[in-house]
């Protein structure tokens, strides 16, 4: 194969990767009936900032975005603190089970939580948390792969000659955590940081079970919502899809690099 | 009391340091997941207080439902008609991008971008593109003189549909895991492969993919799990409302998760119900990860 072909193939699958969402945005500028035109338009229109209003006028948008925002901090803050610390007794510290336990970690990885669901919404109700964001919160709070990333992480990157010499000038576990491991996991920390920030944001099932009200609805249900119409309205759709997309992919082309190192070094090691 | 003190910090802190995890995990990843078994051997529904027990009688009804087995032929056919190119798409991709390239990273980027994207984003989107009237794709067919399709109406042009969202999601994201692996192929393999003669496509079925097989298990394994459990796609491709409950007005794509969605939350939260289906699922789960994981296995004996 060509180097030019070679080329020819990536930029044809980038305009493949880039077309829908560029259609998304071209909808979004139109209004709903410039979408019965045959042809379909393939250039923004003028209604942008109209649809944008629409869509805070139909679902509260603005409060499904605050939503996310409180959910997807909270999850990402816990997972990588839960995850740092696991994964550092994991990597350096010495105890009975550890091998056990770590296998145990590996093993949940490949359990799909999605199956307990009928028991998570029951255990949910005993808690009176239904339709709470506590609900969505709570059980999000750690996950297997957070853990079983950092200790990756930490075996290679944390040199056990500076937890030793903390060791001997007398430093407890956790300020040997808080000063020199942390600092160290900064940059897994980061990326860890982000896919959970991701995955939580875009996480749609459990919430759609779990919050009942508009007000409490995260970005996703209320996108969903916004499909709910008997007419479709397409522009509407493709706008709030817009909106709940555009922040993750400001996030993306500024920090998408360290990512997609993230992504990959995590592989190579798993 | 100092060496004391010390024996009780290094001994205990590891333990104090896992112990939210674990305990987290227990109370609402294990637990949900060992009582789903206890809740489907009872008839048990949200609306009485009384639980009997049944035995396996959720699961005898399930199994006689044909309703049941329609979702489950609609699960793997999705399954199948986006696994498979997925993989195939996201193993030459990778291929194409492990060499010298200029603008490696905004190669990377693109590829990652579909997977930043929400499944809900991905399914309004392309429902747009697919729609029957003013869909982008009709309008495409239409010109080619190859008439409309009614995408949604049928059994195989909405798995087609459902599952072109899923590959495009999905495909660079497993070519980065690909590419990861692929990066730890020694050069010198590909080198002398092509004194020898050999061309990229057999260098790529001789050389990269038996050298990076646990990774190629390891993709078809998470693949396949995440495409059993397809529930957002269908849902969303139907609009809200019944249809998008029971996956089109025929059923025609309602997957596995749905259904146990219909029954769980639906129709009179039938919870034991739900339960049966959540533990056939898990069941075939772990027998198709078997034998995914069986057969991927082979691929060295290929070489």
């Amino acid at each position: 194969m060509t180097r030019r072909l070679v080329y020819l193939t990536l930029t044809g699958v980038l305009l493949l990767t880039a077309f829908p969402l560029y259609f998304s945005f071209v909808v979004a500028s139109q209004d709903n009936s410039a979408l019965a035109q045959v042809p379909p338009p393939v250039l923004p229109g003028e209604n942008l900032f109209e649809n944008i209003r629409r869509v805070f006028e139909t679902v509260p948008f603005d409060q499904a975005l605050l939503n996310s925002v409180i959910v997807s901090s909270a999850n990402t803050a816990s997972v990588v603190l839960f995850s740092t610390l696991a994964g550092f007794a994991f990597a350096k510290l010495k105890f009975k089970g550890r091998t056990a336990l770590l296998l145990t970690v590996v093993g949940t990885m490949m359990v799909p939580t999605q199956l307990g669901i009928i028991p998570l919404f029951m255990l949910i109700n005993e808690l009176e948390w239904h339709d709470t964001l506590l609900a969505v919160i709570v059980p999000a709070l750690v996950n297997a792969f957070g853990v079983f990333f950092m200790t990756q992480y930490l075996f290679e990157a944390l040199p056990t000659e500076l937890l030793e010499a903390g060791r001997i000038d007398g430093a407890a576990t956790h300020r040997l955590f808080w000063h020199v491991v942390l600092p160290v996991a900064r940059p897994a920390a980061a990326v860890l940081g982000m896919l959970t920030f991701l995955n939580v944001w875009n996480d749609y099932l459990w919430p759609l079970v779990v919050l009942a009200s508009p007000e409490n609805q995260t970005v996703q249900v209320a996108l969903s919502q916004l499909r709910a119409g008997y007419v479709q309205d397409y522009s509407l759709a493709l706008t709030g899809t817009m909106l709940a997309t555009l922040p993750l992919l400001i996030v993306f082309g500024l920090l998408g690099k360290q990512l997609i190192g993230g992504i990959m070094q995590g592989a190579v090691k798993g | 009391m100092r060496t004391w003190l010390y024996k009780a910090d290094t001994r205990l802190s590891p333990y104090l340091y896992i112990s939210p995890f674990f305990l987290l995990f227990a109370v609402f990843g294990l637990f949900p997941l060992g009582y789903t078994a206890w809740v489907s051997l009872h008839d048990w529904t949200l609306l009485s207080d009384e639980h009997p027990f049944t035995g396996l009688a959720n699961y005898r009804e399930l199994l006689a439902d044909p309703y049941f087995w329609n979702a489950l032929r609609n699960t793997i056919s999705i399954l199948l008609l986006s696994t498979v190119p997925q993989l195939i798409f996201a193993l030459i991709l990778a291929h194409l991008v492990n060499r010298r390239l200029r603008a490696k990273t905004l190669w990377r980027l693109g590829m990652l971008l579909p997977n930043v994207t929400s499944v809900v984003a991905v399914v309004v989107i392309f429902s747009q593109l697919f729609g029957r009237d003013f869909g982008l794709i009709n309008w495409l067919l239409d010109s080619f003189g190859l008439g409309r399709i009614d995408w949604q109406a049928g059994v195989a042009s909405s798995h087609v549909a459902i599952a072109a969202m899923i590959t495009w999601r999905w495909t660079g994201y497993n070519a980065l895991i690909f590419l990861a692996a692929m990066q730890a192929v020694p050069k010198e393999l590909y080198e002398s492969a092509t004194l020898d003669g050999a061309t990229p496509g057999q260098q790529l079925r001789k050389i990269t993919i038996p050298s990076i097989r646990p990774t190629v298990i390891f993709v078809v394994i998470v693949s396949t799990i995440y495409g059993l459990q397809v529930f957002a796609e269908p849902q969303l491709f139907a609009g809200s409302g019944p249809n998008g409950i029971i996956g089109g007005p025929d059923r025609q794509f309602q997957t596995l998760t749905l259904y146990m969605y219909e029954h769980g939350f639906n129709r009179g939260f039938e919870f034991g119900y739900a339960s049966a289906t959540a533990w056939v699922m898990f069941g075939l789960i772990v027998l198709i990860a078997g034998a995914n994981y069986l057969i991927t296995r082979r691929i060295r004996s290929s070489r």
